[in-house]
């Protein structure tokens, strides 16, 4: 047991230090003099690309990081401008943004929100970054919009395709360049309708979380409103490699349309089991049975290999495109990594370039200056036909694309064959559409 | 003073001492020069630091002390995240309430799961926490994520929002994590010369949460208590047949360490308003016993030592890319530049687990007892080269 001996002396002591640790927070309240956070002040501006390079989804990392590179060398003047020549603004004019040279720091989101949070944490405080961008997955995505808003820094997202992002979880400082599962949804249904008719059952598989929810809910309510029925939706776990167990019962359940609401290795795996189990060669209530997957990628048709031949989804962008922009940017990514951009590289392409441009119109870094010049703004020649950045909701309404795996490709990327453009004008919707409600976007903060 | 001895005050003033000047000694690189990559003086790395220093703390309370080794603390650090952001959610940003009850809960639910595993010893108490741990990280990845009944907002991870009802919040307070109007962002930027260092107020009061921890750990070890727990590792068996239940002693551990868990939880909601149901995966439960062993088990200063040294590789080294590379070696040829960064290439960036694990391997196998070990070798080996350089007629007994 230990004696204590309180004297009068140690009482002092520790009274007199107890107060100087009180005292201490004080001097943190002085604001600094700054404008805004991070406020560029020499000749170098610093974007934080932040993308997953482990986990999941490391291939669509990777593939974003390359575009985002050769966005900055374009932006600094380098190349051969990629699709700067082809965009419709033409404020840009290759000597990096407002005449500062652009500098980038990448950083490793591992797909987790935490780790995302706080590579980009370190992005911000560390190495002064006035534009986060990037994420493959619409959790971390959402988390670090989050914390844009929070810290008063632009949030240009990447790849996110959940409803939320600009639904219930939208912020003033996040921008989404991306479609969503909603947008999905309407422009499959007519393309299904065409192909499979309207007296249809439908089985649901779902990645269960945020995106496969959101997901499932649009594809469900688009096809349901054809006179589709849907006899099941089952949840999947997201860490599920084998999925046999989840495909058996699907034969039995009377369904003649399998919907696979999976991204990446999942819907690699799911579609593999699917085409195993002999699901596309049965015939129920007197149709073939068929598989959709909502949400299509170079990446993953590569991963599925032969069993994505004749199954259905819809992208964002393909390479094969022959408007000026995609050329443009196909050519110019070709001729420096050696193979076409997938849809992720892009989209985190486009967004570089639509803050880089927004900052230059609104000739200010101020994020409230860039919320401004991007809220409502319609421009061309990005690969997507016109498009608007809607400002009620920060979320960019283009032509969607409805692919389909192709039967006989001539090479490893030469996968997916456009099946129709849905115009703008089919997959927008209402900015307080249900399925996105409950949001905010709140004021835009600066930081200051 | 503080009922220490004078060892353990000193070891205590030490701690203290480079808690406070911590903004200043990680960032020892002028803030414009190419060797700035390597400052890890900025809030958030300095933030992490001091809490995951907590959760090795109270981990090594259990593991370090009863040997019971936990393969599942990350579900405790998780429950005090969620309890805190939801106190955020309904009284509002004061961190006050959210701290208390990321410590209360987690502290009942250790008292549960410690009331099960603590039956088994050895392996099968491993695994019976890691099961516990991975059943949370699952109900709170998706199970009471559905929006019928949204506890932890799943992968998209618990955070405030506009419509939360926050009975407390008044518009003179931050929108932000604050403590009594203190927002736990405000950083006071000190430029000196070239040097640039954050003074951040979240830091200092997670560093001042520490040294509170450290100080009655040292309190467990050097009590009877402690004695008790040391006891339970050297010999569980031998303590039962003299007629004694240890099981009341474990628990009490057990509950502490994933009190402490419950706190660090806490504070990492605090500093950053969203709880991510990744810190209750069992990476993040192994994580804590690597900085553990790293740091050196058992030790005091250990824990913390580990944590430091992990977050810093994790936050420093991932961020390394190739384009930061060739502008080290941009001074050599071109081929021979390419070249080394081919050869760097695979231990940086997403390398840095690859990093990481080698230095791991490396301590474990010629440092048994951690870092903690590597410091005391170190000691003795300047104190035997003062020795020879002035013998004295004392003799000194062997090593």
């Amino acid at each position: 047991m230990s004696k204590s001996e309180v004297s009068r002396r140690r009482v002092l002591k520790s009274g007199a230090a107890g107060t100087a640790g009180l005292a201490l927070p004080t001097i943190f309240t002085a604001s600094s003099a700054a404008a805004f956070t991070n406020e560029p002040t020499g000749g170098t501006v610093t974007l934080g690309f932040n993308v997953p390079q482990t986990g999941p989804y490391a291939d669509e990392g990777a593939d974003e990081l390359r575009a985002y590179q050769l966005a900055v060398e374009h932006l600094n003047g380098g190349g051969d401008g990629g699709m700067l020549n082809t965009f419709s603004s033409k404020v840009l004019q290759g000597n990096g943004i407002l005449g500062k040279k652009i500098e980038f720091v990448t950083g490793d989101t591992q797909t987790k929100s935490d780790a995302a949070r706080a590579s980009a944490k370190s992005m911000i405080e560390k190495d002064g970054a006035v534009m986060i961008t990037g994420g493959s997955s619409s959790g971390v995505a959402i988390a670090v919009q989050g914390l844009c808003q929070e810290a008063g820094v632009i949030f240009m997202a990447g790849l996110t395709h959940s409803n939320d992002t600009t639904g219930k979880d939208k912020k003033a400082n996040g921008f989404r360049h991306f479609f969503n599962g909603y947008m999905s949804g309407a422009a499959l249904a007519p393309v299904l309708k065409n192909l499979y008719g309207t007296d249809r059952t439908a089985y649901h598989l779902t990645a269960d979380y945020t995106w496969g929810w959101t997901q499932e809910e649009s594809i469900a309510a688009a096809t349901e409103s054809l006179g589709w029925q849907t006899t099941n939706k089952v949840r999947t776990p997201l860490a599920a490699t084998d999925f046999s167990s989840y495909i058996a019962p699907v034969l039995n359940s009377g369904a003649d349309v399998l919907v696979l609401n999976h991204y990446g290795g999942n819907m690699v795996n799911s579609l593999t089991n699917a085409v195993q189990f002999g699901l596309r060669d049965k015939v129920v209530n007197g149709k073939n049975f068929e598989i959709v997957v909502p949400l299509y990628s170079r990446l993953m048709a590569k991963g599925a290999g032969a069993n994505v031949k004749g199954i259905h989804g819809s992208t964002n962008w393909h390479w094969t495109l022959q408007d000026e922009g995609s050329k443009a940017f196909v050519r110019s990514f070709g001729t420096k990594y050696g193979f076409p951009p997938s849809q992720a590289a892009h989209t985190v392409y486009c967004q570089t370039l639509l803050y880089a441009d927004a900052v230059a119109r609104a000739g200010s870094f101020n994020p409230c200056a860039v919320v401004e010049a991007l809220e409502g703004y319609e421009f061309d020649g990005l690969g997507n036909g016109p498009t608007l950045y809607r400002a009620e909701d920060h979320q960019c309404f283009k032509d969607v694309l409805v692919v389909r795996g192709k039967e006989n490709p001539t090479s490893e990327f030469d996968l997916l064959e456009v099946v129709e453009v849905t115009p703008a004008a089919q997959v927008s919707y209402a900015p307080d559409h249900p399925m996105f409600a409950g949001g905010d976007l709140g004021a835009c903060n600066s930081g200051a | 003073m503080f009922g220490l001895n004078t060892k353990d005050t000193k070891s205590l003033f030490i701690v203290a001492f480079l808690v406070v000047v911590a903004p200043f000694i990680l960032n020892p690189f002028p803030a414009a020069s190419a060797m700035a990559q390597f400052n890890a003086g900025y809030p958030d790395l300095m933030q992490k630091f001091v809490i995951f220093g907590i959760f090795a703390i109270g981990f090594n309370i259990l593991f370090g002390l009863t040997g019971y080794l936990s393969f599942g603390h990350a579900a405790f650090l998780g429950i005090g995240s969620y309890s805190c952001v939801w106190m955020f959610k309904l009284l509002g940003y004061n961190v006050i309430p959210g701290i208390v009850l990321s410590v209360i809960i987690s502290g009942i639910f250790a008292l549960a799961i410690g009331f099960v595993s603590l039956r088994r010893s050895g392996i099968y108490f491993s695994i019976l926490t890691l099961a516990f741990a991975q059943m949370s990280f699952a109900l709170a990845y998706s199970v009471l994520s559905n929006p019928k009944f949204n506890l932890t907002n799943g992968e998209t991870g618990l955070q405030v929002y506009a419509n939360d009802p926050q009975w407390f919040h008044r518009d003179s307070l931050p929108d932000l994590p604050h403590l009594f109007g203190l927002s736990m962002r405000a950083t006071h930027k000190l430029e000196i010369g070239a040097w640039e260092f954050q003074l951040n107020a979240g830091y200092y009061l997670c560093a001042l949460m520490m040294l509170v921890c450290f100080y009655l750990a040292i309190r467990i070890f050097r009590s009877p208590f402690g004695l008790m727990l040391r006891a339970v590792k050297s010999n569980q068996q031998r303590m039962n047949y003299t007629g004694l239940n240890t099981r009341p002693y474990t628990l009490a551990a057990f509950v502490i360490s994933g009190m402490y868990a419950g706190l660090a939880g806490g504070l990492l909601s605090a500093v950053d308003p969203l709880a991510g149901a990744e810190r209750m995966q069992w990476t993040a439960s192994g994580e804590v016993v690597l900085m553990t062993i790293l740091g050196g088990a058992g030790t005091l200063i250990g824990p913390v030592l580990g944590a430091g040294f992990i977050k810093y590789f994790e936050n420093i080294f991932s961020k390394i890319n190739d384009h930061v590379l060739h502008s080290w070696f941009a001074f050599l040829p071109d081929g021979l530049e390419d070249f080394v960064v081919f050869l760097i290439h695979p231990f940086i960036g997403k390398g840095w687990h690859l990093t990481l694990g080698i230095l791991f391997m490396l301590v474990v196998i010629f440092l048994p007892g951690g870092l903690v070990e590597g410091g005391q070798r170190l000691g003795k080996w300047l104190h035997r080269r003062k020795a020879k350089d002035t013998p004295s007629a004392k003799t000194e007994p062997a090593e």
